[in-house]
């Protein structure tokens, strides 16, 4: 098992012929993805590297090759309609990569995937690696391990530091997931935990948060109530000064709320292990799943 | 703005000269008015920002008064704004004061109207205190706030004519249509002859969307913005200063908080957030770099950079030609892993600069936190 992707995840890209897109379209292919077919409007009945067919339309691409699963790249202007059309043409899973979407394209795009029920990871985020297996987005392939470790983040290259202390404690990792820095995304922390909780393949759950909002405080409610699997946890930015947004759009200590220290009080509350530097979260893992 | 979705504002004039001061007031034919200091930040009535003037002359002595001042408020930060520029506002004699302001409440992903019955300064101070007393409404992105919504919130705040609730509509339609993400009036105020106005206004657009809004993007004002923020944002790089002496330099704004976190816990103090991005080019290192230097209060310098899209050996190219640029008089620790990590390291060895290298980002944070004690 694993969650969300697999070696039989039957993978669109949607904005394939773009920098981003075609570059990272390679990588994943290199890394074994299940590319059946990318998406560029007036590109189409062409193929990508010799070997991907092209379509105009994201609707043509699914009849055409029954693609279950999008990844988006389109330019940030023209995102949300990349989304809109992935949630009408059926797909189960849609992971956007794409910065700097407007927050109100995002809020409507929100309102339409909650109302039909479709999942999105991101934007605003590196993707989902299901290791060894099927890749997703834009990490680098070569730094994860088969294992089993679930890995939640909001950060992107956080989540890679995280990756690679477990994979360099022998560990290795079930599915990994960037969920995206934005203030307005399609999976949450509390979405990705009752995944990792339900999927036999992980043992034990790392969670990447940071300041702003109140993702991680929901989060360490569900874990008190509903998870049973040790979870670590490193929250980012407790030097970060109030009012200033840190890269992330979500990313804001506003009116006093969203600390590093809040959120990791509430964590330690509900049972979590957090540990206060980022450079022990492999370590931290590794000592709680050898104590058992 | 405000006057172009229909809701009224006083009338008013902007000026920068005590000399024009008293004109506009003649002008403006009210007994009262408020000259008001026009700076990016709330909290200013608090302050000394604001002048209640009730002639000519008081005008023009306001004016002179303000030009030129820094006012420090509770959003301005410790250095404080100046004032360039004033606004001369007929005052208008209010039966009531309430607050009304829109967010996107990331909490349900939908865009919320809060309005409160006491509206005026304080609206933080009563949203910590009372929280019961703000009343809010989420409402639909595509369909905007519904007649009955508006409805509910003019009987909720105890207006109590149905008359009123066009400004909540109108309100909703500027957020909507703008790409805001803060619309706010505060206060919202009904007159002595029971006519609704706007006596003060904050909106807040999102950056990302400006590229549709041409004619908002030039409102612009540079003088209100950290001039190496500013410099920052013209390469597309994330700077943001603070006060330490420790420049950091990072891609990806998890692992910059990450990285600015490990100095501290190490004993130091980060200069700096700046994050150079998914896929910075060799240019946009270089930038960054120079920006860091542009701090006067940087020590030493450290670089920590996990490639992922973002090349190694693009980042040290970059180190290395803004190195030989502008020199390099204290410490730099540079940490690299990812892609192409290998060519990276050589390029900064064959360099022959004075460059400490590390393996891991805590053996970084440690090291650039010693190097200051030496």
């Amino acid at each position: 098992m694993s969650i969300l992707v697999n070696k039989n995840t039957k993978v669109v890209v949607q904005g394939i012929t773009g920098s981003a897109g075609s570059f990272h379209t390679k990588q994943m292919l290199e890394y074994g993805t299940k590319i059946v077919a990318g998406v560029t409007p007036g590109k189409g009945n062409t193929k990508f590297d010799d070997r991907v067919p092209i379509y105009d339309t994201l609707r043509q691409a699914v009849s055409a090759t029954g693609a279950d699963t999008s990844v988006v790249f389109v330019p940030p202007a023209f995102a949300a309609d990349a989304l809109l059309e992935a949630a009408d043409c059926g797909l189960k899973l849609v992971v956007c990569i794409t910065e700097g979407i407007p927050t109100l394209d995002m809020v409507k795009v929100y309102k339409v995937y909650r109302d039909k029920g479709v999942r999105m990871v991101g934007p605003n985020c590196p993707g989902v690696i299901t290791p060894e297996e099927s890749k997703l987005g834009i990490m680098p392939g070569y730094i994860h391990k088969k294992g089993n470790i679930g890995i939640v983040s909001r950060s992107g290259t956080l989540t890679y530091e995280a990756v690679w202390q477990t994979t360099k404690v022998g560990l290795g990792q079930s599915t990994c997931l960037g969920i995206g820095g934005d203030p307005i995304i399609g999976t949450s922390f509390v979405d990705a935990l009752e995944l990792f909780q339900r999927d036999n393949e992980t043992k034990a759950i790392i969670m990447i948060g940071e300041i702003g909002g109140t993702m991680e405080e929901e989060a360490a409610e569900y874990i008190k109530k509903n998870v049973t699997k040790p979870v670590v946890s490193f929250i980012a930015g407790r030097t970060a000064p109030k009012g200033k947004r840190m890269g992330h759009a979500g990313a804001i200590i506003s009116g006093g709320k969203g600390t590093a220290q809040e959120k990791t009080a509430k964590l330690i509350e509900c049972g979590v292990t957090v540990v206060d530097s980022p450079a022990v979260v492999g370590t931290a893992i590794y000592n709680i799943l050898n104590k058992k | 703005m405000l006057n172009k979705y229909g809701i009224p504002t006083p009338k008013g004039e902007m000026t920068d000269s005590p000399a024009k001061a008293g004109e506009i007031f003649s002008r403006l034919g009210a007994p009262i008015a408020a000259v008001k200091s026009q700076i990016h930040s709330g909290g200013r009535g608090k302050a000394g920002g604001i002048k209640v003037v009730k002639s000519a002359a008081e005008s023009e002595a306001a004016v002179r008064e303000l030009i030129g001042k820094t006012l420090v408020t509770a959003q301005t930060g410790p250095a404080g704004r100046t004032v360039r520029k004033v606004l001369i506002e007929e005052s208008i004699p209010v039966a009531r004061e309430l607050y009304l302001g829109i967010v996107i409440d990331r909490k349900t992903s939908a865009p919320v109207m809060m309005a409160s019955a006491e509206g005026g300064m304080e609206i933080e101070e009563l949203a910590r205190k009372s929280p019961e007393k703000i009343i809010k409404m989420p409402f639909h992105p595509h369909l905007g706030l519904a007649g009955f919504q508006a409805r509910e919130l003019v009987f909720a705040l105890g207006l109590g004519s149905a008359a009123y609730a066009d400004i909540f509509i109108k309100l909703s339609k500027l957020f909507i249509e703008n790409d805001c993400s803060l619309a706010e009036i505060n206060p919202l105020v009904i007159t002595n002859e029971k006519k609704v106005m706007a006596l003060d206004a904050k909106i807040n657009l999102d950056d990302r969307a400006l590229f549709r809004h041409k004619d908002l993007a030039e409102c612009r004002d540079i003088n209100e913005e950290h001039p190496i923020e500013y410099e920052a944002s013209k390469y597309d790089l994330s700077y943001i200063g603070l006060d330490g002496n420790i420049g950091c330099m990072v891609n990806g704004a998890g692992l910059a908080m990450a990285t600015m976190d490990l100095i501290k816990l190490h004993g130091g103090e980060p200069a700096n957030f700046l994050d150079v991005g998914g896929g910075a080019s060799a240019e946009q290192v270089t930038q960054a770099f120079k920006l860091l230097i542009a701090n006067k209060n940087v020590k030493a310098i450290l670089v920590n950079i996990f490639g992922g899209i973002m090349k190694c050996d693009i980042i040290a190219q970059g180190i290395v030609t803004a190195v030989k640029e502008v020199g390099l008089g204290f410490p730099l620790v540079v940490r690299l892993e990812g892609t192409n990590v290998d060519i990276g390291k050589k390029i900064l060895k064959a360099s022959g600069l004075n460059i400490v290298s590390a393996d891991s980002m805590d053996e970084a944070a440690k090291k650039v936190v010693e190097s200051l004690k030496l």
